[in-house]
Order: structure tokens, then C-alpha cells, then sequence
């Protein structure tokens, strides 16, 4: 393409599928984010794709562990409730190592919650939702075109470490329009896939499973899934850092959050209160590394989330005690404004610490 | 050094005015212009009668917040949004609003008001739906955020092969909007 259009969050993290070579989709409608099953029900034709809308959630998350299984390029979109009901077959996808990209365009919750933007599925999309010892890798983007960007990358990064994929978005990002422009794939080729289900006829036969009975040899499972989100902390961590150079305050938020706040950074600077941002991308990875490197120069911090306090967590941990770490966050669909964020940031200047 | 252009807006009315839409034609026209764009709508269960709200951000920068505490600029087309927005306006801020449905007088000072009877001019015209663009043109004229030529262009974008008949009459009610904002 290469030109810019207006699309919403929704149908640009759609068109990125498409382009990104995304074949199969099966999903469940749920606001705010139908527009990407509504998108691809149109496009998918277009390219011999398959749009299937499933009964429900888990009938969706278990269709794309068949597709994935027999190697196609797949994904399903959700918002939170929905996303729940998948936790079960994500582990189950995790366990069987099999690449795909969930889209998570998140709502207030706990329950059926409200159809508002939240951020309030940041530990279960980090920390493993469903059971057992797993992650996906996680990406939060802030803007229409990063959604783009990392929806087409995310199928990459699946391939790369047969691992589901998550986008985790709001409502806001989901619903609002911005200029995109679809970067040119240089290749849409994948790794070789030797393990997929196609049929046995002249081979060996392939398993995918996540049934160990063996205790031991779950063990060497487990261990090599270890091993292999070694790789991904090792390669994967991204991370923005903003105005963090000269820095008395550091604003840390993420998605839709991490967007207010610059605003709210812009306006603090005209008050001559020095604050910057450090906006983590990829939340499985948490970039730790940074936020440690911050709390060397920088004293105190302030975490912005819609959410009650979950990235923060992960915050102090990187911080490790070396700076004071404050919260701020908006819950239920609603929104932080830059106003609320100045107004914390300037009562943490006066602080002592 | 120029100062770098930005301009934020609140547009709200009822569902079926059309408040949405010159949302999205004042993006699409101010894209054309090389301007970074945010459009974000309040969305929900708000179909025709329920109240509508979008939010949009221009600037040459890139934009951070596209969520808006106190807009610069606002066009109200109903009572409901008047009082819902009017508080929030920031000061010395640009009031467009509909004084064909508004009846109630504006209770702000530090603020610009135009007052546009837009149901009126859109009847006159000949199709009263397009009292939205009546508004538009009313904002254009008196803060210039956009060329009328761009929004003319993205109005030819937006409405497509398929409504390409209400071109004209969406330009005529642009047009006659904009004779209101005239500074």
C-alpha cells in the first residue's frame, strides 16, 4: 500500500492479519472489538480465507488449536470476558507449543464488567491466565499504527517460538481512528513447520499433545518451555522511553494510558517539572532491565494504569527498591485524563519521598 | 520558530445528526493537509435519539492524549450536549452551536459563541439531515483548521460511489455554515 488511510484500531489490526498472510480466523462477537471479525467476515473471501464465527469462545480458541495444529496461520479476537473463556484452550496451546495471535481488546471487568476501555487483564495476560506453568507473549500497543505494525509482526514472533501471541488493547484503541499505513513485507514466508498434523502418508507420524503422564518427562516439558521464554526475555523485550534523559519524575504506563500520559508529560514540562515516560510494549517480556536503569537516576515514579495496580507489580520489581513508586489508575471504562495525571505527578514533586 | 499547530474539539448531538460523521470529514480533510489526526467516539448503546460524542485531535506533531479534558473548541447540536460540554470548554474556547434545537442561553463569558439555526438553513437548502454540515461549515470559517477545499475532498472520500448524490447538497449547507463563521 503504502499510503496512509483512516481506519479504527479494529480494522487496522484486522488488515494487518490479511497482509501478514493470516488465513483463518474464528472468534465470537463481543464489543468493543467486532469490527475484526466483522472486517474479516467481508475480506477474508476476498483472499480464500476462513472466517468462521464459532458458538462461543471456547469453541473458538479450540478451532484455532486445530488450524494452528495443522500449520495454518490463524487467530481469534475477543474482549475480556471472552478472553476468559479461552484461558483453558490457551494453556492447552501453550502446552501443545503451537503459534498463533490472540487479539485482547480489553473492557472494564471483573464479570460481564461494563463495554468501556480497562486495562484490567494485565496479570492474566502476563502471567499465564489458565493453568499450569506457562506464558504468551504479550504486546500492548499505544497507537492505531503500532497496532498495525505489531499485529503483522506478531505472527512472526508465534512462528518463531511456536508460542501464542497476544495483542493486548483497550476499547479506546480498539474504536478510535487514526492514519495507518501497511509496511511492505519484505517476505511472508515461515519457518519450516516439520510437526504440523497434515497427514502421515510417507512419514512419521506427528503428535501434538499436552498430555504427560510421566512426571518426569512433563518435567523435561516443562523445562524446555522454560528454556524457550528464556529466549523470549533474552530477544523480545521492547520498550519507549520519553523524555527519561534529564528526568526528575518518570511517568510508567502502557497502551492508551502511556498516550495520556505524554500529554500530561507536555504539561508538566511547561510547568518546569521535568517528567518523563517509560512505556513498555511488551509486557511478556517486562522490560525490568530499563525501569532498574531509571531508578539510578530517578527517585520516584508514578504508574498510570486503567486498572487498580497490576503493571506495577512488575515495576517495583525492576525498580528494586531504588526509587519510590507511586500509582495512579481509572477503573470501571473510565479513562485517566492528562489533567488527574499532572495533578499526581505535582503532588509526588512536593513529596520528601 | 512556528509555533506548531494543534486544535482539539468535542462534537456531540444526538444519535442520527451526523456529529460522527463531520467528525471523521474534519479528520480525513485535515489528513490531507499533512496533519497528524485522532478521532475517538464515544461508543455504546447509542443509536438514533441517544446522545453521540466523538473527540478530535489535529496537530503537526505527533499526538499524545486523544482523550480531551478540556477541548478548544466545541459544536453542540442539541440541549443535552450543551449542558454536558459547555462546563469543560476551555477558556477563551470556541463555541459552535445549534441554535435551531438550543434553547437555552449559554451561561459561559470567557468564551467565543456562534450560534448557527442550522435546522433552518438545512431545510431551506432542501434536505434538513444535512444540518451537520452546516455546523462544520460554521466551525471552518471562524478557526480555519481546515482548507474548505480538503473538506470538500474528504467529503467526496466519505460518501463514496454510492452517496455521491448528496455531494451537493452536503457542499451547499458546508457553504452556506460557513458565511456563519465568518470572522
Amino acid at each position: 500500500m503504502g499510503k496512509k488511510t483512516l481506519m479504527t484500531g479494529n480494522e487496522a489490526i484486522a488488515e494487518a492479519a490479511v497482509q501478514a498472510g493470516c488465513r483463518h480466523f474464528f472468534g465470537y462477537p463481543i464489543t468493543p472489538q467486532s469490527e475484526i471479525p466483522e472486517y474479516l467476515s467481508k475480506r477474508f473471501p476476498e483472499v480464500g480465507g476462513c472466517f468462521l464465527q464459532a458458538e462461543s469462545e471456547i469453541a473458538s480458541i479450540y478451532m484455532v488449536f486445530g488450524a494452528a495444529g495443522a500449520g495454518a496461520r490463524v487467530m481469534t479476537s475477543s474482549s475480556s470476558p471472552g478472553i476468559s473463556l479461552m484461558q483453558e484452550g490457551i494453556s492447552y496451546i501453550s502446552a501443545a507449543e503451537l503459534p498463533c495471535v490472540i487479539v485482547n481488546v480489553m473492557r472494564g471487568g471483573p464479570g460481564l464488567g461494563g463495554i468501556q476501555p480497562s486495562q484490567s487483564d494485565y496479570f492474566q495476560a502476563t502471567k499465564g491466565g489458565g493453568h499450569g506453568d506457562y506464558h504468551v507473549l504479550v504486546l500492548a500497543p499505544s497507537t492505531v499504527q503500532e497496532a498495525a505494525d505489531l499485529m503483522m509482526e506478531a505472527f512472526d514472533l508465534a512462528d518463531k517460538y511456536r508460542n501464542p501471541v497476544m495483542i493486548l488493547g483497550d476499547g479506546f484503541l480498539g474504536q478510535m481512528i487514526e492514519p495507518v499505513e501497511f509496511k511492505r513485507r519484505s517476505s511472508t514466508d515461515r519457518p519450516a513447520r516439520d510437526w504440523t498434523i497434515t497427514g502421515a502418508k510417507g512419514r512419521a507420524q506427528n503428535v501434538v499433545k499436552s498430555l504427560y503422564l510421566k512426571p518426569d518427562v512433563l518435567e523435561q516439558h516443562n523445562l524446555q518451555l522454560h528454556r524457550k521464554y528464556q529466549k523470549m526475555i533474552k530477544n523480545e523485550r521492547r520498550v519507549e522511553t520519553y523524555l527519561t534523559e534529564d528526568a526528575q519524575v518518570v511517568i510508567v504506563a502502557f497502551g492508551m494510558a502511556a498516550r495520556i500520559a505524554k500529554t500530561a508529560i507536555k504539561i508538566l514540562r511547561e510547568k518546569d517539572i521535568k517528567a518523563g515516560l517509560v512505556r513498555p510494549i511488551s509486557l511478556f517480556p517486562f522490560p525490568y532491565q530499563t525501569l532498574e536503569k531509571v531508578a539510578e537516576k530517578v527517585d520516584k515514579l508514578l504508574v498510570v494504569e486503567m486498572n487498580l495496580g497490576q503493571m506495577i507489580e512488575d515495576v517495583k520489581l525492576g525498580v528494586c527498591g531504588k526509587a519510590a513508586v507511586h500509582f495512579y489508575g481509572r477503573v470501571g471504562g473510565m479513562v485517566p485524563s492528562y489533567d488527574e495525571i499532572v495533578a499526581e505527578v505535582e503532588k509526588i514533586v512536593k513529596k520528601k519521598r | 520558530m512556528k509555533t506548531p499547530f494543534y486544535e482539539d474539539i468535542i462534537l456531540a448531538g444526538f444519535g442520527g445528526q451526523g456529529i460522527m460523521f463531520i467528525g471523521k470529514l474534519l479528520i480525513h480533510g485535515s489528513m490531507k493537509e499533512g496533519k497528524n489526526v485522532t478521532w475517538i467516539p464515544s461508543y455504546g448503546p447509542a443509536m438514533r435519539g441517544g446522545t453521540a460524542n466523538c473527540t478530535v485531535v489535529i496537530s503537526d506533531e505527533a499526538i499524545g492524549s486523544p482523550v480531551i479534558s478540556s477541548p478548544h473548541s466545541l459544536i453542540v447540536m442539541n440541549n443535552p450536549s450543551l449542558d454536558a460540554f459547555e462546563p469543560r470548554l476551555k477558556e477563551g474556547g470556541v463555541l459552535v452551536m445549534n441554535s435551531s434545537l438550543i434553547t437555552r442561553k449559554v451561561k459561559r463569558k470567557n468564551i467565543t459563541v456562534i450560534g448557527v439555526p442550522a435546522n433552518e438553513i438545512a431545510s431551506e437548502i432542501g434536505d434538513k439531515r444535512a444540518a451537520n454540515m452546516v455546523m462544520l461549515g460554521a466551525y471552518v470559517a471562524h478557526t480555519k483548521t481546515v482548507s474548505k477545499e480538503k473538506i470538500l475532498e474528504g467529503l467526496t472520500d466519505l460518501l463514496g460511489e454510492k452517496k455521491r448524490q448528496l455531494f451537493e447538497v452536503n457542499k451547499k449547507a458546508f457553504e452556506k455554515g460557513m458565511e456563519f463563521g465568518k470572522v
